[in-house]
Parts: C-alpha cells; structure tokens; sequence
C-alpha cells in the first residue's frame, strides 16, 4: 500500500487504464477458447458420478465417503432464492461435473511435461507458468515481486509453480486433489470445519463434486516467502467448474494469496461454484485478493457465468487477521459473500470490494462479519458500480455476539450510477447483542457526474476514459487495498468493463 | 485565432435565448477581455466554445484558426488548442492531481499524433510550474480540487494550463473569490504564457485582475451581446462607473 501512494507509481497505474481503454476494443479479451481434447464424465449428477470424481482424482475412502453425505445432502436441500439475481432456472442434469484435457490423464511431472496447447493458454491469458515470471503486464518494481501459480483448467490443476522453493520454508502449495493424497491428515482436520458440507445449497454441491482447487498450508511463524495465486479458467462447453480452496495459516504465519478467474465467451451460461475455507490460528494474517473476470455473458444477457461462491475465513486464533480483497467484474450472476467468523479475542476482518455490473450483469454481493471474541473489529468498505441495465446489490452482515465485549464494525458503503437504466441495492443486516459492541455504516449513492465528465473531457480525454478515471478514483480505496500486481490488472479491468457504458 | 460571427444559443431543455448574436474576434496573441454583469452570457459563451452539453447554437459560427468548432466533440476541441479555465472547477474525488493532468496531456499528445511523455518527464516538468504557481507536492497527490480552497483551484486551473500549453486560453472568473496575493499568482501564471502565438480571452468582473493581465481590447457584454468594444480604458470605465453608464448609453 505504501508504494501506491508514490505519486510515480500511481502514475504508472492509471497510465495502464487509459492504455487498456484503448487498446482493447470494447470486447471481453479472455474470450477465446482452447481446441483441446476433453474427456467428460457422462451428463448430470447422481452417485456414480460423485464416485467417479473420486476415483479419477484417485481418493482415499474416506474422502469419498465424505463427497457421498454431501451428495445426500444436497438432494434434499432447495436453491436459496433470497437474492436479488433473476436467472432461468438451472438443470442441474444438463452439466457436466468433470472435464479433463486428455493431456492430463497422466499427471505430468513437471511444468515441462504440460500440453503446449494449455501452457499456450495461460501465456495467452497473461499468467505465467514459469518461475520467474510475473503476472501479466508488470514490471518488476525492484526487489522480487514473484508470484506462484497454481493453474486449474476446467476440472483439473494443471500445475503449480515453486513448490521446491516454497517447500523449502515449509510451505505447501499444491492443488487440493494432490493435498487430498500426500496430506490427509490436514485435510481430514481442516477440510469443512469452516464452511460445513451443509452450510447452503451451493457449499453442499462443491463438497459432492468438487474437482480441484488449490491448497496452501503455511507453518507455525512463516512469512510465505512470495504470493500465491490460483488462475481458474473454465473451458469446456456445458461444464460446471466447482473448485475448492483451503488455507490453512499456523500460529504467526502470514501469506497473501491472489485469484483470477477468467472463461470464454458462449452462448450458453455455465455454472459455477466454489468453496474457500481459510484457517487462521493466532497472530495469523491471510490477505486474499480475487480478481472475478467470467465471461459476463453478452449485451442481452445471453451466456456468462453463473457465480455462486462460498468462501469463509475462520479466525480461530486470538489476534488473527484476515482480509477479503475482491475486484468483480465478471460473471452473468454473481452470489458471494466472503465473511469471516471473528472467533479469537482482538482478531479482525477486513473486506473490501469493488462489484461491477453493465449491460445485463446482475451481482448480490457484500460480506458477513460474526464477531464472537472480545475486542474484535471488522472493517467492510464496498464500491458498487451499475452501468446498462445491471442490478447491483451490497447484502452484508454485522454480527455482535453477547462475548463480543469491545467489537467494533466500520461499513462503508457506495454506490455508482451510470446511466438511468440500472439499479443499485444496499441491504445491511445489523445484529448487535452487546451493549459494548459499536456498529457503524455509511452508505452513498452518487451517479457519475456529467459536469465532471466534461471537465475532463474539457482537458482532452474522451468519455471512456473520463469514465474510467471518474469510477477509477471512485474505487481507490478498494484498489489501494490490493497488491500492487492485482491493482494494476484491476484497475485496467475496470476500464474495459464499462465500455460502452456511456454514451 | 478565434472568430465568432452572429452567435445565437439557446437552452436545449427550455425555450429560452441567452447568446443574441455575438460578434467577437480574438486575434493571434492577444489578450481580449470581457466584462458585463452577472447573467450575461460570459460563462454560457465560454460552455458553448468548448463543447459542454445542454446548449443549442441557433444561428452562426465560432472557428479556431479557421476551423469550424461548433460540430466537434469537447476533447476535440481541446486536442485543437482550446482551453477553458473553469469558473466553478469541479471535484474529482480519488483521483490524484497528477494523475489527472498526465492522462490529460497525454491524451492530447497521442491526439495530435505525438509521442507520449514518460514519467520521468511529466514530473520534472510539472514540478517545475508547480512551484512557480506556489503548487506543493502535497496539493499535486491531492484528488483534483477536492478540499482545495478557491484560490487553490484557481492555480490548479493555471497549471493545467501551463501544461497543456494551449493555443486559446478561455478564463471564467479566474479572479473571482481570490486575495489580492491569490490574484498576483494567478496573474504571473497567464502572463508567462502570453506569447505571440498564444491568445487569451478573461472574462472578469473587475478592473483589479485587468491591473495585472494588461489586455489589448476590452469587450462590454450585456443581454447576450457584446455591447461595447474599446481599449484597457474601457474597464477603468465599469470600475469607476459601473454597468448602468454604458448600457444607457447603447440601449
Ligand atoms: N443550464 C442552464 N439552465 C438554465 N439557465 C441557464 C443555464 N445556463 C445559463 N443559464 C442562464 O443564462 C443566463 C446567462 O448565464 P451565464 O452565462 O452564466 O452568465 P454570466 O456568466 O455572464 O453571469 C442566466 O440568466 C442564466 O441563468
Ligand atoms: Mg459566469
């Protein structure tokens, strides 16, 4: 955050936007589709297709077992209609639940072993699956600013960047299916002791289907000595992706994990639904920055993602801290809420976000922050942007607890109008059971205004980027808040997804 | 520079006529001013020359060297030398000063076909009429005018001038709600820019800013026209006289 406050460096950023404005043509840019050969599991879901998942990620029993209650489960449960999205109903029996490059039927060893079809991908994608590479479009500011990659495609992890290294600090980065196999006892522990197999209807599907994801486990005391990221691309056709994360930070650790999710541009939406559980034990920080750029589906709404995410942290250890960076501006239908249960005395939750949706995107998006222990303080600072015909909504959640002596929340929240097509929601819920506890919200509506426009304009900017640098500087809160890799993409991601907004 | 023939503007929204044919020529590096009482038109004039939504030209023409303005888009306009120094400018909250002003310049730059000034360049540069303009390096990371006091705005209005080195320079008030000190600054800043090639039109209210920005002709608006047409004396005029003299006398 220090560094985004030099003027140089802030420059270098916006120059980026302004760049990104122009140079892509007012399309999705991730659009595009890998011609690779998939090997599907047959349509729809019932109990052999759960055992298949299992068997081809080559589980124990017990995982099985565990994938099986959860299928169960989920037959009887009903899909949650309290938000604010309107989406045609979903066949659950209509999706594939795996989709394999038939590359990957044998793991490769090595990064070198991959299909050059898939590493082509995510070069073309801007992530770099070599080890000292950044992510797309940065430069290195001095000092190393690497970053390890966890590429997961469709249903599979395709590979996972500086393993030796990390291991050499003790720290385990890998995908879930490989954690699942050379770690058992730590996913058998943490595995649903934050989000349950039974937490919602789409937590409940993820735990029965779940295919691959990312696994990150830090030990007691240990800086994790670079970022870590995770790069989900959907690409087969008809195909759910349902990844899951788990993160596990020991007394004292500290790790800064990124995520960037991107698919193509079809007709037809797809579905997905991931779960991310975080562990925080004492003294532990976690910092998790998204980055959400599905294909948002078209002008009239036709294709995009449906998004349906459950991602929880669980700040067990007293003075813990976790914060919840996410920048949405993906995806047909968005449903997410990262929270965080604020169990260990003094630990605090962060959670910022910037939600954008244009044309015909709808988002039900914001956070829950359960504060159970003493001291603990929360802090929610939310950006919401409508543009087209877009619905956004901020739905968020303040919990005191009768413990929590001290807590202190702090939500600020606002929104911005372009255009007098689209809507913007803010729906807080406030449950306060201490009389110590102090509960604070700021809410704003503004819409762009067009006196600022022609300011710019004015000093020779066209509308977009006049647009770009007005919501720019609406959002920069939320932008500070990322690293500095995630700021720059977020920022230039911003810009395009409000192009043709104005005019 | 820029030659303005029988302006007619009306309200786009309402029925309502506020430009009745103004007459008006800025020659290439001179300082034109123009004076009248509030309602005038002076601001919606210096609106309907840059481009800004909400205006209806009815009748005649306003061309920069020679080009027809009136069809272009704002940052057209701007791209082709024109510069408006706002009277009320507005608050642009997150976005830094500096940020503001590299992505105008640049904007502009890559507009005329030009090659782009790199980091390093823009800093030095800004830096430089920064201080001549008494702006610090806290007011350059500042959002842009936001919390800024009038006077401030008034010098930040000057240095986006001095950076974007435009061929006409349009000044709405620059010198109202300003200290004498305030004034003085602002003053310097526009005459460093007086230059042969470089022309100037201020709109003022008093003689006390024409004291420091010498102009070559001074203009009298009233009602939507320009009434009377003279020297600097015809501002000593208003300042000891005020309006009434003069619109007596050409009513
Ligand atoms: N957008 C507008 N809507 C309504 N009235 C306007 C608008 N712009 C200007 N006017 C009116 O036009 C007249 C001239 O205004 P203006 O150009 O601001 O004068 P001046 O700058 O000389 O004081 C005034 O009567 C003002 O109220
Ligand atoms: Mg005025």
């Amino acid at each position: 955050m220090a560094a985004l406050d030099d003027v140089q460096v802030k420059e270098g950023v916006d120059q980026e936007t302004v760049d990104a404005v122009q140079s892509v043509g007012g399309k999705y840019k991730y659009g595009f589709e890998t011609d690779i050969e998939i090997e599907y599991a047959p349509k729809g879901l019932n109990e052999d297709i759960v055992r298949l998942i299992s068997e081809k990620n080559k589980e124990p029993e017990w995982m099985l077992e565990w994938r099986l209650a959860a299928y169960r489960r989920w037959l009887q449960m009903e899909e949650p209609d309290w938000a604010m999205v309107d989406y045609p109903e979903i066949d659950f029996q209509d999706q594939y639940y795996y989709a394999r490059p038939k590359s990957m039927a044998e793991k490769p060893k090595s990064l070198d072993d991959v299909d050059p079809k898939l590493l082509e991908t995510y070069a073309k994608l801007g992530i770099p699956l070599k080890e000292q590479a950044l992510l797309a479009g940065v430069e290195a500011p001095e000092g190393d600013r690497r970053v390890a990659v966890d590429a997961v495609f469709d249903s599979v992890s395709v590979g996972t960047t500086f393993k030796d290294e990390l291991a050499k600090a003790g720290v385990i980065f890998c995908s879930i299916s490989e954690a699942i196999q050379d770690h058992p006892e730590l996913v058998k522990k943490y595995l649903g002791s934050v989000v349950p197999q039974s937490d919602n209807y789409y937590a409940t599907l993820n735990s029965a289907v779940f295919s691959d994801g990312s696994f990150v486990y830090i030990p007691e005391g240990t800086k994790c000595p670079m970022e870590l990221s995770t790069y989900f691309r959907i690409n087969a056709e008809n195909t759910g992706q349902f990844e899951r994360t788990l993160i596990i930070a020991e007394k004292g650790a500290y790790v800064s994990y990124l995520e960037g999710c991107t698919a193509p541009q079809r007709d037809i939406a797809q579905l997905h639904a991931a779960v991310v559980e975080l562990v925080l034990l004492e003294d532990a920080e976690i910092k998790y920055s998204t980055v959400q750029n599905w294909f948002p589906g078209d002008e009239e709404g036709k294709g995009g993602i449906y998004n349906f995410v459950t991602k929880r942290a669980d700040c067990r250890g007293d003075r813990s801290k976790v914060m919840w960076t996410q920048v949405e501006t993906g995806s047909a239908v968005t449903w997410k809420y990262p929270s965080c249960i604020l169990r260990g005395d003094d630990s605090q939750g962060e959670f910022y976000s910037i939600a954008i949706a244009n044309n015909m995107q709808q988002a039900d998006t914001g956070t829950k922050m359960i504060h159970l222990g003493k001291n603990t303080k929360s802090r929610i600072v939310s950006k919401g942007i409508s543009a087209g015909k877009a619905q956004n909504t901020y739905r968020g959640l303040v919990s005191m607890h009768p413990k929590a002596q001290n807590a202190r929340n702090y939500t600020q929240c606002d929104s911005l109008l372009i255009g007098d097509k689209c809507g913007a929601h803010t729906v807080p819920y406030i449950e306060v059971k201490n009389n110590s506890a102090r509960v604070e919200h700021e809410a704003t509506t503004s819409k762009v205004d067009d006196e600022q426009l022609f300011y710019c304009r004015q000093r020779g900017m066209d509308e977009e980027e006049a647009v770009a640098l007005v919501v720019n500087g609406f959002c920069k809160d939320v932008l500070q808040a990322l690293p500095m890799e995630f700021a720059m993409e977020a920022q230039a991601l911003v810009a395009i997804s409000l192009e043709g907004s104005v005019g | 520079m820029l030659e303005i023939k029988n302006l007619h503007v009306g309200l786009e929204e309402e029925d309502k006529q506020i430009l009745k044919g103004v007459n008006l020529t800025v020659e290439t590096g001179k300082v034109h001013a123009i004076m009248g009482p509030n309602g005038s038109g002076k601001s919606t004039l210096s609106y309907v020359l840059s481009g800004k939504d909400g205006y209806e030209v009815t009748d005649g023409s306003a061309e920069l060297e020679g080009v027809d303005i009136l069809d272009m888009e704002p940052e057209e306009r701007a791209a082709a030398g024109l510069f408006l120094a706002f009277q009320y400018p507005v608050e642009i909250p997150g976005v830094g000063n500096m940020t503001f002003l590299r992505t105008a310049v640049n904007a502009q730059r890559k507009a005329r076909g030009e090659e782009e000034l790199s980091a390093a360049e823009f800093l030095k540069v800004v830096r430089e009429k920064a201080k001549s303009l008494k702006i610090d390096a806290d007011m350059l990371k500042r959002p842009v005018n936001v919390g800024f006091s009038g006077g401030e705005k008034k010098r930040n209005e000057i240095l986006q001038m001095a950076m974007l080195e435009p061929k006409m320079c349009i000044l709405d008030e620059t010198d109202s709600g300003l200290d004498v000190d305030a004034m003085k600054l602002v003053a310097e800043g526009v005459n460093a820019l007086r230059d042969a090639g470089r022309s100037f039109l201020v709109i003022t209210h008093y003689q006390r800013l024409l004291d420091h920005i010498k102009p070559d002709v001074v203009h009298i608006m009233a009602d939507g026209k320009i009434v009377k047409t003279g020297g600097p004396e015809l501002a000593l005029e208003v300042e000891n006289n005020g309006y009434a003299d003069i619109l007596a006398e050409v009513a």
